[in-house]
């Protein structure tokens, strides 16, 4: 029975990539001179396993190298070694280094062994050792025993102490070990054995003399099988052939190994690991716990409304109260089953914040600032969809803040400001939203250099002088960048256009404030899943809609006196100080509303890609959370549509998509007409 | 159309043979036509359904099957066959077919179900050029008890030009 | 067979091992970390545990101490899964009332061997 143990690697790999994150947030978090002992056990047990598994596995050269780094972790950890900056530097290193080295056993590619000679050389240097040292050798018996082979036979002198059982070991297992190795005699000694009454029946008061025949029996052989109790026992292995040995050198091996004795403390969790991004998705147990004790709910209260069932011809009153209850109890079941099940998908947003502690440090090395980075809020959960798509936006904020943001510290220190600057990123829940904010405590945004910038790229009229909130709107234009140099670091093209689009495709969006001098908060707001969405329902006509909530701004009744039309083709509507086109839903869509006069509708203002626009509706109905379902699984995208959803009747209800109709409120009609062309052609 | 089959009218069975298929059969318009039977999910009752903004004629719209939006397309429409009211008989066939490596759902009203035949191949006749019906959609024909039944290809019926545009474009 | 408690704080040590006891006919629980073991060790009487040592929230050598105190497991093998450093934690968990050890490396043919001496 052999077993192909290459089938684990993937998961060895994944869970030491997840390590070597542990182990770098971990090193960055380190405080030069004042060691986190939680910190320092949590990078540690990350290299430990790292190094268990890939001795298990047989990656040699990944076991070899991350004892060098646990080695050097350990002495850390015990105080012997006092952690600079070089040894975090090369820890650092070394966690790149065998990032790369796990990457390609992974992959099945070349490792670049110079580097990792350099590496493993200087861990060495650190260690004070000769480089090259194997660790993965396999755990062997120093002594030789290999001369005695030859003598047969062996009498063993075993008297257990009384809690010998209470090791979970038990002699008649032992017996039958050394009965693999050849003929076995047993004589039990009952001499200690106390009357019955006095007796403890979870001692051991017997004692064995064992006599061993078999043919080259090494008594390292038998030390072996007793090397689980030797603490536990007196034991006397004797060669029968007269050659006396006794177990005193044990003895005092023993007594070394106690010096070192400490309560190890129990551990506090590490941060929480980052996974690659993958299809996967790892589960912890205490969520597939709660969803199968919630089928079992449900299971039981199918059960209980499975007996209602039969005879329905005397369905009395009592029955009807028993489906009632059994139908809110299937109600609250489901709705708990279905909150249960979309938190499977929830992951803490630290799976995205890992990254940056490792990202600041080098950026700000790289740019000679000096940043006190925090982060809170690492454990607010949220969609793992979302989550995979947050990051890139993240990065770019962030760096933008120490980029341009924080001033190098000549400046700072001119400003009457600490020459360290700080930059917080913070997560939370908020209403049913995950809010993020960037913040820093730098230069502020420059309202007259946006301006200029703006002018200059043709995005404002000369003479415009918009308010506050409008000019920070420009910083989200396509081709805006106001860094002064380019520098590698944020000015790679993407500009914040792309990051607010990437945001506002996962349903959220991002504001800006800022005073300048003091800093910038740029603040994002994310459904918490895509899977559901907070919606309005509203009737135009004979149809429900869904509009996300997300979207809107507000809703008001039509005023008539605020409706204007330009040029006898679009119509805008007076909304305080500003003029908003009126979309009329029911025309793009080709249906009809209650009225064609739309005055005695609604208007349900809306904004989609920083537009405005006021959507007419007949009736707001309900708010309700609903579950998104893709049109395009079974027929297609469709203008205007983001998606449907199934309403508690049972019915389908469209969900609107808010740019989508602005966009097509702004092309010209015809669109219908096309496509019924092609329809029939 | 003169050739004779021999095929054998079968009850809903699992007794096929080999190299024959099984086909549902449905009435539109007066003719029969049949889909492979296990390209058919169920058969459902005709209910109202969402209607979907500018989209042709025949796309009735979506309904909601068991979670699942699911677009009913009118057979009759798609056809260019003449309109009627929907009546008791009306039913939709919930079918799967195949376009662009994709499988979809769809359901498609007809006048009434009529039965299940079991074809050989060697019975299955390729069409002549219809004049009134896209000869695309049509895989064979086949004659049964005297009856012509259209065998149609579904994966092509439903791979309406909309539904191909937006495989191969994003929006 | 024997039904085993398999602890681990790796998911791919935790994998093989469980695999290895499953295809030897055992019943496995597994548990990512002492305070996990224990509670299921409390739910699922079980004939053997095996438990990695360094682990967060409980380590191995408090979970041995924390089973020994619980009646069902006076009596009950526990093997520690330790490196072939750590002689000192082997004394750690033979006072904690550990019956044995395997040392990693192992591969599962040493495994299953191992849990055999334990198992009556």
């Amino acid at each position: 029975m052999s077993i192909d143990i290459t089938q684990f690697h993937q998961t060895f790999f994944e869970e030491s990539f997840e390590g070597l994150d542990v182990m770098e947030s971990g090193l960055l978090e380190l405080d030069i001179g004042a060691v986190d002992s939680d910190v320092i056990n949590a990078i540690f047990r990350a290299a430990h396993s790292i190094k268990g598994g890939s001795a298990t596995f047989g990656f040699t050269n990944i076991a070899t190298f991350t004892h060098a780094m646990e080695t050097l972790l350990d002495e850390i950890r015990d105080g012997n070694r006092a952690v600079s900056t070089e040894i975090v530097d090369i820890l650092l290193q070394s966690v790149d280094c065998l990032r790369d080295m796990i990457t390609a056993q992974r992959d099945g590619e070349e490792n670049d062994q110079e580097r990792i000679d350099q590496l493993q050389k200087e861990l060495d240097t650190l260690l004070g050792k000769e480089p090259g040292k194997d660790v993965s050798k396999q755990h062997t018996e120093d002594e030789t025993g290999v001369e005695n082979a030859l003598p047969s036979e062996w009498i063993i002198s075993f008297t257990p102490q009384p809690h010998l059982l209470k090791t979970g070991n038990d002699p008649a297992l032992l017996f039958r070990e050394l009965q693999s190795l050849g003929d076995l005699e047993i004589e039990a000694d009952t001499g200690k054995l106390p009357p019955l009454a006095e007796m403890d029946p979870e001692s051991c008061y017997l004692s064995w003399k064992l006599r061993l025949r078999g043919d080259a029996i090494t008594e390292e052989a038998i030390r072996e099988i007793f090397s689980w109790v030797e603490d536990d026992c007196d034991l006397e292995i004797r060669n029968a052939s007269s050659e006396v040995r006794g177990g005193e050198k044990r003895e005092t091996e023993k007594t070394e190994e106690r010096v070192g004795e400490k309560g190890a403390p129990p551990k506090k969790p590490g941060k929480k690991p980052l996974t690659p991004e993958s299809s996967s998705i790892r589960v912890s147990i205490d969520k597939v716990d709660t969803l199968i004790n919630m089928v079992g709910e449900l299971v039981i209260t199918q059960s209980m409304m499975g007996n209602l069932d039969g005879d329905f011809e005397d369905f009395d009153h009592a029955r009807l109260e028993q489906l009632r209850e059994g139908l809110s109890l299937l109600e609250r079941n489901i709705r708990e089953l279905q909150e249960s099940v979309m938190r499977i998908r929830m992951l803490p947003i630290s799976f995205v914040f890992s990254r940056f502690p490792r990202m600041v440090h080098d950026l700000s090395q790289k740019l000679g600032k000096q940043i006190n980075f925090e982060m809170s809020g690492e454990q607010t959960e949220l969609d793992k969809t979302v989550m995979e798509k947050i990051g890139d936006p993240l990065v770019h904020l962030v760096r933008n803040s120490i980029d341009h943001g924080i001033e190098p510290p000549e400046v700072r220190r001119q400003r009457g400001k600490p020459e360290m600057g700080s930059v917080h990123l913070n997560a939370f829940h908020k209403g049913g939203n995950i809010v993020i904010e960037i913040s820093d405590d730098g230069a502020g945004l420059n309202k007259e250099r946006i301006l200029e910038k703006a002018r200059e790229k043709g995005l404002i009229e000369e003479d415009c002088q918009p308010s506050e909130e409008k000019i920070y709107e420009l910083l989200f234009q396509p081709g805006f960048s106001t860094a002064e140099t380019v520098s590698d670091i944020s000015g790679r093209g993407v500009g914040m256009d792309v990051v607010r689009r990437n945001i506002r495709e996962l349903g959220g969006n991002i504001d800006v404030t800022s005073s300048e001098g003091q800093g910038t908060t740029f603040t994002i707001r994310l459904p918490l899943t895509l899977a559901i969405l907070d919606g309005q329902l509203v009737r135009i006509g004979r149809e429900t809609y869904i509009i996300p909530l997300i979207s809107i701004i507000e809703s008001l009744l039509i005023a008539p006196g605020n409706i204007n039309s330009i040029a006898s083709k679009s119509e805008v509507y007076k909304l305080r100080d500003e003029y908003i086109p009126i979309v009329r839903t029911h025309e793009l869509f080709g249906t009809r509303a209650d009225s064609d006069n739309i005055e005695e509708g609604l208007l349900v203002v809306i904004e989609g890609d920083g537009q405005k626009a006021g959507l007419y509706v007949d009736e707001l109905l309900g708010q309700q959370q609903v579950v998104i379902k893709s049109l395009e699984t079974n027929y297609q995208k469709v203008d205007g549509i983001s998606g449907a959803t199934i309403l508690g009747d049972g019915t389908v209800a469209l969900i609107l998509d808010v740019e989508g109709l602005i966009g097509m409120s702004r092309r010209p009609r015809g669109n219908k007409a096309q496509q019924e062309e092609r329809a029939v052609a | 159309m003169s050739s004779v089959s021999d095929s054998t009218r079968l009850e809903i069975s699992s007794d096929t043979q080999a190299d024959s298929s099984q086909y549902l059969t449905f009435l539109l318009g007066g003719e029969e036509y049949g889909v492979d039977i296990l390209r058919v999910q169920e058969i459902k009752g005709w209910d109202n359904v969402t209607q979907i903004p500018n989209t042709p004629d025949y796309i009735k719209g979506v309904i909601n099957l068991r979670g699942a939006i699911v677009p009913i397309i009118d057979l009759r429409q798609r056809f260019n066959l003449e309109n009627t009211q929907y009546g008791p008989t009306t039913v939709v066939i919930v079918l799967k077919v195949r376009n662009n490596e994709k499988e979809r759902t769809v359901g498609i009203v007809v006048d009434a179900v009529s039965d299940v035949y079991n074809i050989a191949g060697d019975d299955m006749k390729p069409p002549p050029d219809f004049g009134d019906i896209d000869v695309e959609f049509v895989n064979g024909l086949a004659t049964i008890d005297d009856k012509m039944v259209i065998t149609l290809n579904i994966d092509e019926l439903l791979n309406t030009p909309a539904i191909a545009e937006s495989a191969m474009t994003t929006h | 067979m024997a039904s085993i408690l398999a602890v681990d704080d790796s998911e791919s040590m935790r994998q093989m091992v469980s695999f290895a006891l499953k295809n030897a006919g055992h019943t496995v629980v597994e548990a990512v970390d002492g305070q996990d073991a224990l509670a299921r060790a409390k739910t699922n009487k079980v004939n053997l545990v095996i438990t990695d040592v360094n682990m967060p929230r409980m380590d191995g050598i408090s979970l041995i101490k924390e089973l020994r105190n619980l009646p069902d497991y006076k009596f009950t093998p526990i093997l520690m899964l330790t490196t072939e450093s750590s002689s000192e934690k082997k004394q750690q968990g033979k006072e904690a009332g550990a019956t044995g050890w395997l040392v990693k490396p192992f591969n599962p043919d040493q495994l299953i061997s191992t849990i055999n001496r334990v198992l009556g």
